[in-house]
């Protein structure tokens, strides 16, 4: 007995040692980021690595902003595109999942068949296509065809759906239609409401998916004051900001910056969401 | 259903006609169109006007025999084995830890949310910050180095392959195991605790609860894992292109920033670059059948065998 004990005891200090260093693995990387955009270029250069913030703060960002790295525009555009891809994506698919479960129809199944056939295949592979098609029709450098594609989003409607056959009874459509309300306003006003767990988790992993999402927009947006977050930061790899490490540093925190503090206040939320994902399996 | 009479199946259509159309004019139709330019000439910035090739699988042959494309599939290949096997092995070794309830780790919400961290952040941001990183010759991968004894000069990693190929695999790593951990976690709390109890009763240890009735029962979740991770994996494409363009010598071009270069810089090789899409996306389908249903089938019947062994011995407690 007092062997296991003393084992057991002996497994808990290593695995305290290895999650507080694996914790640390996670902070390092951004707690050097965010102290050496406040220190000076020359400071970076004597020692690179610091625990503690410097008072270049304000020169960086002149620096930074002084060239062509536009954290504003690129928020701006950023916010425009993640909110409209979220407000689509969880509108539509919780709309779709509802005529999936809702409605008795002749191809319903089949509908289903084909969109859990789709779930797993990338937008990516398709790029070239897409590029073309928008060229085409004038749409590159619009923030359109970064928004709307969205509607169509075949794993949120197989998720909302299986949110829908487990929460929804459908006396309440029923006893909605003897009120005399018409199909549509029973989805806005009856359904949404019953829906809105499932679509804050949706939400927030759309919008962060779409504010982090570089491929797409990379291909389509050229002109400079249509660029996303992520596409400002690559600005920060080329020549122009070489030797200026205090305002790298500083054009790097600015970006995540908005996904911390989205983070720290629904991190609780986050990590259920990615549980419930798994679980839908 | 409600009223005699009433039909309400057409709505079940007209709610269904937004997600239609969006997915033919956004998905379907670009991908048929990729195919399409797969068989032309389309070639050159600006254009969109394309003839089809009198040998139609002239691009694909090209492609095949291209070496770059060769090695960015093999690149991507060995990143990915590289950022995956750690990353399964550990996020397994946490979730047994976090689950066993001998070892009541306290704070486990605060670690969870801090080994996750990572994934949610700017895919472009991390690289760009890795490559800063490790710098050459003042970065804080350097410095750190230096100051701890394990280097005498300062080492210059972004010419070095195997270093930029670890890197890359370390930060999908470190993007994602906390990521699958959760995952796994889940899983685990979605085992039927009676089987946890009566394998204790039996007197099994936690190594072996963990082996012989965790793992088997994950079996499907590693799965699941396994594949979205291939998929993502074959489509990396921020952290190679950013964290050091593919450099150097193509040690760290992978097949999607092999496609990019085709398309969009040098003499803008549309045709090219969508016959190399389309046998990149035949490889994801490939792949997530046939792990599919290789593994789907011995679950089951493994898991309905476990499942009357211990209500057996569970009967006879």
């Amino acid at each position: 007995m007092k062997s296991i004990k003393a084992s057991t005891i002996t497994m808990k200090t290593v695995i305290y040692i290895v999650c507080i260093f694996l914790s640390l693995l996670s902070i390092f990387p951004f707690w050097v980021m965010i102290m050496n955009a406040t220190r000076s270029t020359y400071q970076i250069q004597q020692t690179s690595v610091a625990l503690f913030p410097g008072k270049s703060l304000v020169n960086n960002w002149k620096i930074l902003t002084g060239k062509s790295f536009n954290p504003w525009v690129g928020f701006v555009n950023s916010m425009i595109i993640s909110t409209g891809t979220t407000i689509c994506a969880v509108y539509f698919s919780s709309l779709t999942a509802y005529a999936l479960v809702a409605y008795t129809w002749r191809l319903r199944n089949a509908f289903f068949s084909f969109i859990m056939a789709v779930l797993m295949i990338p937008a990516q592979v398709s790029g070239i296509g897409f590029y073309q098609f928008m060229y085409k029709i004038g749409w590159t450098n619009s923030l359109l065809p970064l928004i709307l594609p969205a509607i169509a989003a075949p794993a949120m409607v197989f998720f909302m759906r299986q949110y829908l056959m487990a929460t929804l009874s459908l006396d309440i459509v029923a006893s909605a239609r003897i009120d005399g309300s018409g199909e549509f306003r029973t989805f806005n006003q009856i359904i949404l409401p019953i829906m809105k767990p499932a679509m804050a988790t949706q939400a927030i992993f759309t919008f962060v998916g779409s504010w982090n999402n570089l491929f797409i927009p990379l291909i389509l947006l050229t002109r400079q004051e249509k660029y996303t977050m992520p596409i400002m930061v690559s600005l920060l790899r080329g020549d122009i900001y070489k030797t200026e490490y205090g305002s790298v540093y500083l054009g790097l925190t600015l970006t995540v910056l908005p996904l911390f503090v989205i983070y720290f206040i629904l991190s609780k939320y986050i990590i259920a969401g990615v549980a419930l994902g798994a679980l839908k399996e | 259903m409600a009223r005699k009479g009433v039909s309400y199946a057409k709505w079940g259509y007209i709610f269904s006609i937004p997600f239609v159309v969006t997915f033919i004019i956004f998905s379907l139709y670009p991908t048929l169109y990729t195919v399409v330019i797969g068989f032309t000439d389309l070639r050159g910035l600006g254009k969109t006007t394309f003839k089809f090739l009198s040998d139609p699988f002239a691009n694909f042959t090209a492609i095949l025999a291209n070496v770059t494309f060769k090695q960015s599939l093999a690149n991507t290949a060995i990143i990915w084995t590289m950022n995956f096997i750690p990353q399964i092995t550990l996020a397994l070794l946490l979730t047994a830890w976090f689950t066993t309830r001998r070892f009541q780790v306290k704070a486990q919400g605060a670690f969870k949310v801090l080994i996750y961290m990572p994934n949610i952040i700017t895919a472009a941001t991390i690289a760009i910050l890795f490559n800063a990183l490790f710098g050459y010759p003042k970065g804080p991968v350097n410095d750190l180095l230096i100051r701890l004894g394990f280097l005498d000069a300062p080492s210059n990693f972004h010419l070095q392959k195997w270093t930029s190929k670890g890197v890359i695999a370390f930060i999908q790593f470190w993007m994602w195991y906390g990521n699958s951990m959760i995952v796994l976690i889940a899983g685990v709390l979605g085992i039927d605790v009676t089987l946890f109890e009566a394998a204790e009763i039996d007197g099994a240890n936690a190594t072996q609860i963990f082996f012989r009735i965790t793992l088997p029962r994950l079996k499907t979740i590693v799965l699941y894992v396994l594949i979205t991770s291939m998929i993502g994996g074959l489509q990396m494409f921020d952290i190679p292109r950013l964290y050091n363009l593919g450099r150097p010598d193509n040690a760290t071009l992978t097949s999607s920033v092999f496609i990019y270069n085709q398309a969009f810089s040098g003499s803008y090789l549309y045709n090219r670059a969508s016959a190399a899409s389309m046998i990149v996306f035949l490889i994801i389908v490939v792949l997530s059948v046939a792990l599919f249903f290789i593994m789907r089938d011995k679950d089951e019947v493994k898991a309905r065998k476990l499942e009357r062994q211990i209500k057996r011995r569970g009967g006879v407690a």
